[in-house]
């Protein structure tokens, strides 16, 4: 596989929607700035009863699944030995790198007392049974690990083939932690739900969390890499790379399906049923949810239906917006701590998620523009 | 120290008949209770298990260690709390597992005849007893200011201590000197091990300290002939090893700044952290959240019945720094400013926000569907070469 043909876009920088984005991330900042010196309170709508608001779950708990193109694509181009997916690999570890990286920034602006978050690296402060910590370990690794991945695309940038020789030497073993890790805190994750409890609604708590929590990362990883690839490809006019994400969808397709069945099953087993047939917030959006999740599922398997693009874009825009919304559903809706607390995010909390997403779309156009990610090249 | 078992008890022989045979001689417990009793002990202190079935052994062999106790300034406070204890009774461990030789308190004989039984006991068991102080030591003009049969208590104390094969200072008095060493002082108390130096007291304050830190002190010596690991106060560490604070039921109001202001305000009605109001928990070495007094279970001790602690077993705290003064806190000081104790139980949906989620959802829907329509159905209408798949 040649993979040194990956070539920078070029092109212009400050177009009119990279400019919109910019007003975006800049109120952002704006909140951002009032939240450090005022406090969570002035900006957000966090309380004692739902201390974790949608800076966690969507900055956070989503961004991160967002960000597992790196991991999903790693686990077949590497592990199956798929080479021919290797086009791909590039521009799928850049959103993850800017997943993650603003994931864990995002962690910080929740944090209520940020200035003591140095005492997690202090091993004598260390409380190796807890899941919260397994998580920021973890995640901070894999940021790690994630810019010493895309490292290569920098090296070429700025012609350091020397070091990237040296470099290829031993980057099989950050590639496997890059498959590792994300498999122990995107399951964690899940985990973190486990000790709510009855505080979680029957429809989503179960033992299994962390495995769903898994499955579904790895299918919304899946998604972005179809949707970064057909946006990208159709908006910059490059050669189309539908027909190796294709073969890649009944895998995804079965492992969703296989989701599905053993979720029902869990339930059953759980005798569950009332619940999901209830006429309350939590059964409706139970049913939602699985929707978004049945749809793409057919298109994934269905072989008529894949070939179609717009099918296939639609798959992956259900498909992320069914993962994220089973982990809005886990993580704000099922959960309910009782004594009358509510939760919705307040504008300016909103606004900053928006703004953070903002800068990870700005950020991938300067790096798509400017560095070698993209494998394409524009047709005579 | 050593001696203290050298009256040839060989565990091994010790059968299950031999404690069944027991079990009347242990103040009315079945045999299945004495060693329970026995396990607790064990447990008290952080030993394994099977150390309760040593613990069992060495409390029936039949040479009881002789113990010797002597009272000094105090207010049988100490002696008072032992003749609460339940598990065993009283006078199962003087009866049955101890000899209690000598205590003022308790004796059945009284003057001349007391301290004639003391003198044979010192000198019969001379090396082989144990030796208990209780109270202040007074060292001014001679010690004159507290005299048993006519001599100066620390002429008692020393010449006990002559042929003891274990010491304990029980209590704040005999452990520290206690309130009597409070400034001014006027009787030159000293504490137990500062009128006998170059000796090993075993130090076990509180005031009165809890009988079950005592007891299995004493079981510890019988059964393993050495003194229980102890701190550099001499007190042992399996009750003196954590701070109150550490394990308070309290403790979550400290760490969420719930504080009772003054008596029976509505944060003291309310069960809140006593820290404000002096408490020394955040200072205090002592065992007194986890076992509790009185045996009446969980919260029966001064935190648990509302009243800051005042840190008895601590030499500089107990007695010498004022009541209400606040504790010098050793793991995190509280913050000076908490969040307000939250009210607003969620402000629900704003029209801002509901405005702004909304305008997200439809330009998401509004962008995706756009792209949609822009794209070919198939993307390989541009790319003829990939046709081949289609």
């Amino acid at each position: 596989m040649a993979q040194d043909t990956h070539q920078p876009l070029g092109g212009e920088l400050l177009t009119k929607p990279f400019l919109f984005l910019g007003l975006l991330f800049a109120i952002a900042v704006y909140f951002l700035v009032t939240r450090f010196i005022f406090g969570l309170g002035s900006v957000t709508h966090l309380n004692g009863g739902y201390p974790w608001g949608i800076w966690v779950v969507v900055d956070v708990i989503i961004g991160t699944a967002f960000g597992c193109g790196g991991f999903a694509m790693a686990l077949l181009v590497y592990i199956f030995n798929k080479g021919e997916y290797h086009p791909l690999m590039r521009p799928a570890l850049l959103g993850g790198l800017f997943g993650y990286t603003l994931g864990g920034m995002a962690v910080i602006f929740d944090l209520g007392r940020y200035w003591n978050f140095y005492n997690l690296l202090l091993p004598w402060y260390a409380q190796p049974s807890s899941v919260m910590f397994e998580v920021a370990l973890c995640v901070m690794a894999y940021i790690l690990v994630l810019w010493i991945e895309f490292s290569p695309a920098f090296l070429e940038r700025f012609g350091l083939t020397n070091a990237k020789r040296k470099l290829k030497r031993f980057l099989y073993i950050i590639i496997a932690l890059g498959v590792l890790l994300p498999t122990l805190h995107q399951s964690s994750l899940g985990s973190l739900l486990l000790v709510m409890g009855s505080q979680l609604s029957p429809l989503w708590y179960t033992v299994w969390l962390p495995l769903w929590f898994l499955l579904t990362a790895i299918a919304m990883g899946y998604g972005i890499v179809i949707l970064e690839s057909t946006l990208v490809t159709n908006a910059f006019k490059l050669s189309s790379e539908q027909r190796i994400l294709r073969k890649l969808s009944p895998i995804v397709g079965w492992l969703l399906a296989a989701f599905l069945v053993l979720r029902f099953l869990d339930l059953l087993a759980r005798g569950q049923v009332a619940p999901m047939f209830a006429a309350d917030m939590n059964a409706l959006m139970f049913w939602i949810e699985i929707l978004m999740f049945v749809i793409p599922t057919v298109i994934l398997i269905s072989p008529v239906r894949r070939i179609d693009q717009r099918q296939m874009f639609l798959a992956a825009l259900l498909l992320l917006g069914a993962g994220s919304l089973y982990r809005i559903n886990a993580f704000l809706v099922a959960y309910a701590p009782g004594n009358g607390w509510s939760y919705f995010p307040s504008a300016p909390e909103l606004m900053v998620t928006i703004g953070v997403i903002a800068l990870e779309i700005m950020l991938y156009l300067v790096f798509v523009k400017k560095l070698p990610v993209l494998h394409g090249t524009r047709p005579a | 120290m050593d001696t203290i078992n050298d009256a040839g008890i060989d565990f091994a022989s010790i059968t299950k008949q031999e404690l069944d045979s027991y079990e009347g001689a242990l103040g009315g417990l079945t045999r299945r209770e004495f060693l329970k009793y026995c396990t607790g002990i064990a447990a008290t202190m952080g030993l394994p298990m099977t150390a309760g079935l040593r613990i069992a052994e060495a409390a029936i062999t039949k040479t009881r260690p002789p113990v010797i106790w002597l009272h000094g300034q105090e207010c049988t406070g100490c002696t008072e709390s032992m003749l609460r204890s339940y598990h065993p009774t009283l006078e199962a461990l003087i009866l049955d597992i101890i000899s209690l030789d000598y205590h003022e308190t308790l004796c059945v004989g009284a003057g001349k005849q007391a301290e004639a039984h003391k003198r044979k006991v010192m000198e019969e068991f001379h090396g082989k007893y144990v030796l208990v102080t209780e109270g202040g030591t007074p060292t001014k003009d001679g010690g004159i200011y507290c005299k048993v049969g006519g001599k100066p208590h620390v002429e008692h104390v020393r010449e006990a201590a002559e042929g003891a094969a274990a010491i304990i200072a029980i209590g704040s008095c005999a452990s520290w000197g206690g309130i009597q060493a409070a400034h001014p002082n006027p009787t030159g108390a000293k504490a137990t091990y500062e009128v006998l130096p170059g000796k090993t007291v075993i130090n076990i304050p509180g005031c009165p300290p809890n009988p079950y830190n005592f007891l299995s002190t004493v079981m510890y010596l019988l059964t393993f002939a050495k003194p229980p690991e102890l701190d550099q106060e001499n007190r042992p560490k399996f009750a003196y090893g954590r701070l109150i604070h550490e394990n308070c039921e309290r403790r979550p109001h400290f760490d969420a700044g719930r504080f009772a202001l003054e008596f029976g305000d509505y944060g003291h009605r309310q069960g809140f952290c006593l820290y404000k109001l002096g408490c020394k928990g955040p200072e205090t070495y002592a065992n007194c959240p986890s076992i509790g007094f009185g045996d009446l279970g969980f919260g029966a001790w001064p935190i648990g019945t509302g009243h800051p602690c005042f840190g008895c077993t601590m030499k500089e705290t107990g007695f010498n720094k004022p009541l209400h003064a606040l504790a010098d806190v050793k793991t995190f000081s509280p913050p000076t400013a908490f969040p307000a104790v939250d009210a607003d139980k969620g402000q629900g949906m704003t029209p801002a926000a509901a405005a702004v989620a909304a305008g997200v959802g439809g330009l998401v829907v509004g962008a995706a569907t756009t792209a949609m329509r822009n794209m070919g159905r198939s993307a390989d209408d541009r790319d003829a070469p990939d046709n081949q798949d289609a």
